[in-house]
């Protein structure tokens, strides 16, 4: 298995044939990583790249010489930076964990304790192993900071979590990893669970940091666009095996296994919706639409606006996307459509008909008719229902023939063998709740679907399937869907019209085609400029074009343009009053003060 | 037949209490017909007589069988606090469920009431309950009822709070569906293990209610007894070690613990 050639210095990890088993409850013992071996050189970054269940995080965990409740290092060796991690005990696994290596953790949102000021949790380290005194830790913690691109590196450390975003956390969280100077740092999916514009601030700070501190790294993903950009080699996980091991190029380029090449081709852009239906007559007309929260105040506005001033339209046998960053209104948006959220101003019209706010005030037809797919397949089914169970109620309830053939056919539509019908949910896997989900939507027959991020949750493959079946079942049944997402590829591959959201404003609107032609909002241009490449060093290009990114606190305002704080390419005008919108050649709706041969 | 094979498929962890709960009941149900001497009859001259083969637990302090009042005691001690528990779990989960799907002003109102009912000690309400309407059976069973209600309440409106929020609910919403089935149907079956576990900790403290109210005279009156009263008229038999007042002690020990770890163990295996 040995890679180094005899002249070359030893690896600074060495993994052997290492096994890891856990079992549940007082079951049996199950392998979840079987004869893995792999060594990282000094100052590597290596990705371990696998779905959900590869075994990529009990990997990581075990070079810290962790094992997680109920699972164990069966056999293999482990040597990190000259330490052989088995045999060492607790106190020297203590030592070892503060000075040789850190670990960056997926959800920094959770992994911070909320009582306390982020700066006390981010010299931790340095003070409980004594390797700084505290006035240099904290020194050294802002000249981390200030690496990682965070505003006010001085000041930040006085927060609070809850006073900080997503991003920024991500980011302290590795000033707290690279405060005792480790050798080794482990990054377990740190952008996973970030928007595109935020994911790459994340990732500059790290290829900056990986520049100025030299460790050595190994990343944990399931996204290769992301290998491609912060990783030298690759391991690919499938079921706890190593598939493949190379350099990034080689795999992402000449993919040797089958499971490395469909992984490969799923991450791969693609067109899915090769027909675009002629424009008709809107099945779902949105005018003007006004979501918010909180009591109206003497305007009439809601206290908090979420959605503002938004019109769409959803055509027949169309698939309408929507794009945005968190926050950004577009749950709040589809949740006004489905009749949860009433909306404060605006109308909508489904069929020709006004649809009332409320659901309660709803047709049977209008209810029947308009369905929606909830983003989080752990959520939307209920666990003591099965499968059976659940698509029955919704056959029974809208009078549709509820026989067994009917549940047959309705499974058979979202590809799910009918051995599934008598299981309940948490027997299922990601991909086969959200068939389910889609199920029980498609069971009503209805003519519009309305899909919240039905694809965020899951792995790259099972998306993708997920997608594809989308696209047959408009062909099919001739349904239209409104698909929301914060994946850019996502949704060029399947939609037909696009609008892209940014604070509550619809900022652009065209055809997903116009997607592709000059001129666009500056937002839909950082948000395509965001999206990682498959190509390596395409981060290095974008950070030596831009820059690091500083994102600060950010304050729209009160008239005018909401996205001026952030925008690249503002003007003096852009403060002052709200932007029209106005039509660019390629057929898409900009609002925008600048013209078009201003945003070319 | 039909208890064994239910009961082989339980871990042996489950089986023990399970049986110790299915014993207890039936001791409920069959005690008094079993009985060998009637509950008020004195059988013999010594009080506090120690297990004799003619005694099986001795006698008491006016020389009365304790095995025939610890089997009259039972009864009437699980029979009134099970339909207490019942009815105050059944009526505190409902309300709960429907609050936490309705929200607002009816939630404000049904929680603001139950605390109210909280906030008094109940062993108040029990006296008010008793002194003004006399103390009967149904009279401690409702007031017992009505006492426990809220806890119950609370829990379930917790509970189902969280589940309220998850999108399952929300499809169903959307379908249209109405209250009612909202609460048997989608959330009842999600909360039924924490459920299981506070019906277990009400029956106790109805237990412990109905023992205190015997205590103070104003419980359930003689001829009739309960575990409580045994226990407290057999006080004076501890000096003496007598099983009159350490078996129905343990008899209230011994159904308790092994309700609950029936309750909790169910709840557990979810």
């Amino acid at each position: 298995m040995t890679r180094q050639n005899p002249t070359s210095p030893p690896p600074l990890i060495s993994v052997q044939n290492l096994c890891l088993t856990g079992r549940r409850g007082t079951g049996p013992e199950t392998p979840i990583v079987s004869n893995v071996s792999f060594d990282v050189a000094e100052g590597e970054m290596l990705a371990l790249i696998g779905e959900s269940g590869s075994g990529k995080t009990s990997i990581a965990l075990a070079l810290t010489g962790y094992a997680r409740a109920g699972c164990r290092i069966a056999q293999g060796e482990l040597r990190v930076a000259g330490h052989d991690v088995r045999t060492m005990n607790a106190s020297e696994l203590r030592s070892f964990r503060g000075k040789t290596i850190a670990y960056i953790a997926q959800n920094a949102g959770a992994a911070f304790n909320p009582a306390l000021p982020l700066m006390e949790q981010v010299i931790e380290p340095a003070l409980a192993h004594h390797i700084l005194p505290r006035k240099e830790a904290v020194e050294h913690a802002i000249a981390l900071f200030e690496m990682m691109a965070l505003p006010t590196p001085h000041t930040i450390g006085a927060r609070y979590p809850h006073e900080c975003s997503g991003g920024q956390l991500q980011r302290i969280m590795a000033a707290m990893a690279l405060i005792t100077e480790p050798e080794v740092v482990i990054f377990d999916e740190p952008t996973t669970a970030l928007d595109v514009t935020t994911q790459i601030e994340v990732l500059e700070a790290f290829r900056v940091a990986m520049r100025q501190c030299g460790f050595t790294g190994v990343y944990v993903t399931h996204d290769l666009a992301i290998v491609a950009q912060m990783a030298d080699r690759a391991v690919v996980l499938k079921n706890g095996n190593v598939q493949e091991e190379g350099t990034t190029r080689q795999i992402l380029s000449k993919p040797a296994q089958p499971y490395t090449q469909q992984l490969v081709a799923a991450s791969q852009p693609h067109l899915r919706n090769h027909d675009s239906p002629p424009l008709s007559a809107p099945l779902l007309d949105i005018k003007n639409l006004v979501v918010g929260y909180g009591p109206p105040m003497a305007n009439g506005r809601p206290t908090h606006t979420i959605v503002d001033n938004v019109s769409l339209p959803v055509c027949a046998g169309e698939t309408l996307g929507i794009i945005g960053e968190s926050g950004c209104g577009k749950s709040t948006l589809i949740r006004a459509m489905a009749g949860i959220q009433p909306w404060a101003d605006g109308s909508m019209m489904f069929d020709g008909q006004p649809l009332p706010a409320r659901i309660e005030e709803r047709t049977p037809q209008q209810r029947q008719h308009m369905q929606l797919v909830a983003q989080n397949a752990d959520l939307v089914l209920n666990p003591a229902m099965t499968v059976e169970a659940t698509l029955r109620r919704v056959l029974t309830f809208y009078n549709e023939d509820a026989s067994d053939a009917a549940i047959k056919r309705v499974l058979d539509m979202v590809r799910l063998p009918q051995a599934l019908a008598g299981r309940y949910p948490p027997q299922l896997s990601g991909g086969q709740k959200q068939r389910v989900n889609l199920a029980r939507a498609l069971a009503a027959r209805p003519r519009l679907v309305l899909c919240d991020e039905i694809t965020a949750a899951l792995d790259t493959v099972v998306a993708a399937a997920i997608l594809d079946l989308m696209m047959e079942l408009k062909r099919e049944l001739g349904l239209s869907w409104l698909f929301v997402t914060h994946d850019l590829h996502a949704l060029r591959s399947v939609c037909d019209h696009v609008a892209v959201l940014y604070a509550g404003h619809c900022v652009e609107f065209s055809t997903a085609a116009a997607l592709n032609v000059p001129p666009h909002h500056p937002y839909t241009r950082k948000l395509e400029n965001s999206v990682p490449e498959m190509q390596p060093g395409w981060l290095d290009g974008v950070i030596q074009h831009n820059g690091l990114r500083q994102s600060g606190a950010e304050r729209a305002p009160a008239t005018g343009c909401s996205y001026m704080p952030r925008c690249p390419v503002a003007v003096a005008e852009c403060a002052q009053a709200p932007p029209h919108t106005w039509q660019a050649p390629s057929g898409a709706h900009i609002a925008c003060h600048l013209h078009a041969q201003d945003l070319s | 037949m039909t208890l064994t094979l239910p009961l082989r498929r339980l871990s042996p962890l489950l089986q023990v209490p399970v049986v110790i709960t299915l014993f207890w009941l039936a001791v409920a149900f069959a005690g008094p017909f079993i009985a060998p001497c009637l509950p008020g009859e004195v059988v013999s001259s010594t009080v506090f007589a120690p297990i004799s083969a003619q005694h099986l637990l001795g006698t008491d302090y006016l020389g009365r069988d304790v095995l025939t009042r610890l089997l009259y005691g039972t009864s009437s001690t699980v029979l009134l606090c099970a339909a207490a528990t019942v009815l105050a779990c059944t009526a505190g989960a409902f309300l709960g469920m429907m609050a936490a799907l309705q929200q607002g002003m009816t939630d404000t109102l049904l929680s603001r009431f139950m605390d109210g009912v909280i906030s008094i000690p109940s062993l108040l309400s029990g006296l008010v309950a008793v002194a003004t309407f006399g103390s009967s059976v149904p009279v401690l069973v409702l007031a017992m009822a009505c006492i426990y209600m809220p806890g119950s309440y609370r829990t379930c409106r917790m509970l189902a709070l969280s589940i309220v929020q998850k999108d399952f609910i929300l499809a169903a919403r959307m379908r249209g569906e109405k209250t009612g089935y909202l609460v048997v149907r989608e959330i009842l079956p999600n909360m039924t293990g924490p459920v299981l576990t506070d019906v277990g900790l009400r029956f106790i403290y109805a237990v412990r209610l109905l023992s205190n109210l015997s205590f103070l005279g104003v419980g359930l009156q003689p001829p009739q007894t309960d575990l409580g009263s045994l226990t407290r008229e057999n006080l004076l038999g501890l000096v003496y070690g007598a099983p009159a007042v350490i078996a129905p002690a343990l008899a209230i020990a011994c159904l308790t613990v092994g309700l609950n770890l029936a309750l909790d163990g169910k709840g557990r295996r979810q």
